[in-house]
């Protein structure tokens, strides 16, 4: 009985063999570098060793994620990489909504474009530069913030900014929205261009004055993108990188930047505890998938086109 | 109609002029800064402040930089790695898009079904790890390259772009008894510059600026990169040295200058090229960007 949609599905395959040729050794690379890595799970199950390898290593059922949940480590880099995703994700919106309106009341368009090409730069340029920048500004030896806040008598000596925990995610934030901020009003920027420019015209000859035209008209036009975006980040909110983190952090401040992935690398390479570290991921993607999902009904119930 | 430029129109122009340029300028002034103490007298920094310009001009830091074989074999590295992995991506991509647009391709669905899943489950980082040490790509050259070849969203942004192709131009060359390689290479392909600039400085901007595969992956220093070894430095300098960060870069040759200096320069140099790039494929990018957000 199935013998006729096999012999169609060959039929297609020989027909279709250059797209075939195009497309399957690439799918294989995804599958290779996405998929096959997910073996390793089983190592979250076991008490693993890399003299063992997985094939020999014993099963220890949910025993890691019970050491994992237990830890009080855990616990507090959970809390630094919630803190900090949610600290960069409102300070980014609200910069970037305030600065495309800011820049949409530019009428020079000279100057428009010096403003958004240069604040676009630091997107580009690798985190590496960008933290060397901010410790080589913050140093307390000769750095720039610090002789400018005592030459404006607000300290009197050198402030090492980088040694104080909590201030790390402050520094921490302003330094993505530093990076960002110019990059991320591209997209609000488009959507203004967009909104019906009869509109302002109306609202002029009812003598709608500059901000109320922004309040009344811009800023509602912004907010389906805007709680759209907000959404959507709000998905990946466990999901955030640790290369920041990683390069502007040292070990007076490891309480407060050690976020989910450096942990995992910690508990397997530092201290070998390999089973843990793959426990953490699971916990991560899940945590992930499920925030997904969730925001994708959300934005469904909300009526717009939903993720997938 | 009443003219509406106020007194207190006016001064919200002033006002949004001043922040913009104070903004603008809190943005350009750090790279100018590491620019003027990069081209100054390492010792002369030491003693005196430099902000904007040289006090006393000179080339010697980047020389001395240029010498050391360490940062030198680390150019050369980034140059291949960023050329060679942007053209490879670049290829493969347009490729697997190309066929993801074709509607008749008979396994369009589970290969977009694979991609999507792939966005959203990833093993994490040590069973990543793992495979790539059992596949022994660990201390080479490929493992700059291949992990990363094909990205999901990448193909996705290319594939949207063909989506929005007219129909007849595919059939044109169909006609004209053009193969899938020919239609992609020389139909396709011509029309979709905007594209493929917006994707071409993504991916050289994400090889020019990756570290962390370097750290994670090749221990041995005759791999390392640019931005690894200026990486190695930031740590050096934060006395932050982790075992993996220490090694050849504190060599006798760069004992010349001051480690502030040395980053400085090499700040520079791993940014310039960046600078020389983007204004060009600017007009570009913002198109692609908002092909990749609709997408979204």
């Amino acid at each position: 009985m199935n013998a006729v949609p096999r012999q169609s599905l060959w039929k297609k395959a020989r027909s279709q063999y250059q797209l075939l040729i195009m497309a399957v050794p690439f799918v294989l690379l995804i599958i290779l570098f996405s998929y096959v890595p997910l073996w390793g799970w089983i190592m979250a199950f076991q008490k693993y060793t890399p003299v063992k390898g997985i094939m020999g290593s014993e099963f220890v059922g949910f025993d890691n994620f019970v050491t994992l949940f237990n830890d009080d480590r855990f616990l507090l880099v959970l809390r630094n990489t919630l803190v900090m995703s949610i600290m960069s994700l409102v300070v980014g919106f609200v910069g970037a909504i305030a600065l495309a309106l800011f820049l949409n009341e530019i009428k020079n368009a000279a100057f428009k474009r010096v403003v958004q090409t240069v604040t676009y730069i630091p997107h580009f340029v690798s985190m590496v530069v960008i933290a060397n920048i901010v410790l080589t500004f913050l140093s307390p030896d000769g750095g720039f913030v610090n002789l400018l806040l005592m030459k404006l008598g607000i300290i009197h000596e050198p402030v090492y900014f980088m040694s104080k925990g909590p201030w790390f995610w402050v520094i921490h934030t302003l330094t993505l929205l530093w990076k960002e901020l110019g990059w991320s009003t591209i997209i609000y920027l488009a959507v203004i261009a967009g909104l019906n420019p009869e509109t302002y015209e109306a609202a002029e000859v009812d003598g709608a004055g500059r901000f109320q035209k922004i309040w009344h008209i811009s800023i509602p036009g912004l907010m389906p993108t805007a709680t759209m975006l907000l959404i959507l980040s709000l998905g990946s909110i466990v999901n955030t990188g640790y290369e920041s983190q990683f390069l502007l952090g040292n070990q007076l401040t490891r309480d407060y930047y050690e976020v989910l992935d450096l942990y995992a690398m910690n508990l397997s390479f530092g201290s070998g505890q390999y089973s843990i570290g793959v426990a953490l991921s699971i916990f991560k993607c899940f945590v992930s998938l499920f925030l997904v999902l969730s925001v994708n009904k959300l934005v469904k119930k909300a009526g717009q086109s939903s993720l997938f | 109609m009443r003219k509406r430029t106020t007194a207190g129109g006016v001064v919200f122009n002033v006002l949004n002029y001043a922040m913009l340029s104070v903004l603008t300028i809190c943005t350009i002034y750090p790279f100018l800064n590491l620019l003027a103490v990069s081209l100054n007298e390492s010792l002369d920094s030491l003693r005196g402040q430099v902000y904007l310009w040289p006090n006393s001009f000179t080339l010697e830091n980047y020389k001395i930089v240029f010498q050391n074989d360490a940062l030198y074999g680390a150019t050369i590295r980034s140059i291949a790695r960023t050329v060679l992995g942007t053209a490879l991506s670049l290829i493969c991509s347009v490729m697997l898009a190309y066929t993801l647009s074709r509607k008749e391709f008979f396994l369009r669905k589970p290969i977009n079904l694979i991609m999507i899943v792939s966005m959203y489950v990833s093993g994490g980082l040590i069973p990543t790890y793992l495979l790539i040490k059992n596949i022994g790509m660990t201390n080479s050259f490929w493992v700059y390259i291949i992990p990363g070849l094909v990205s999901v969203y990448n193909v996705i942004i290319i594939r949207s772009f063909f989506d929005q192709l007219p129909e007849g131009l595919i059939e044109a060359g169909r006609i004209d008894g053009a193969n899938e390689f020919q239609t992609l290479f020389r139909i396709v392909l011509p029309v979709s510059m905007p594209v493929l600039a917006t994707i071409t400085l993504f991916v050289s901007v994400g090889h020019w600026n990756s570290w962390f595969d370097n750290y994670l992956y090749n221990t041995r220093d005759n791999l390392n990169l640019l931005q690894y070894e200026l990486m190695k430095i930031l740590m050096q300098s934060t006395q932050q040295v982790t075992s993996n960060a220490t090694g050849s870069v504190a060599s006798e040759s760069l004992r010349q200058i001051t480690p502030q200096t040395i980053r400085a320069t090499m700040t520079i140099i791993v940014t310039v090229p960046i600078l020389f790039v983007y204004p060009f494929l600017q007009r570009y990018f913002i198109q692609g960007i908002m092909i990749g957000a609709m997408k979204e």
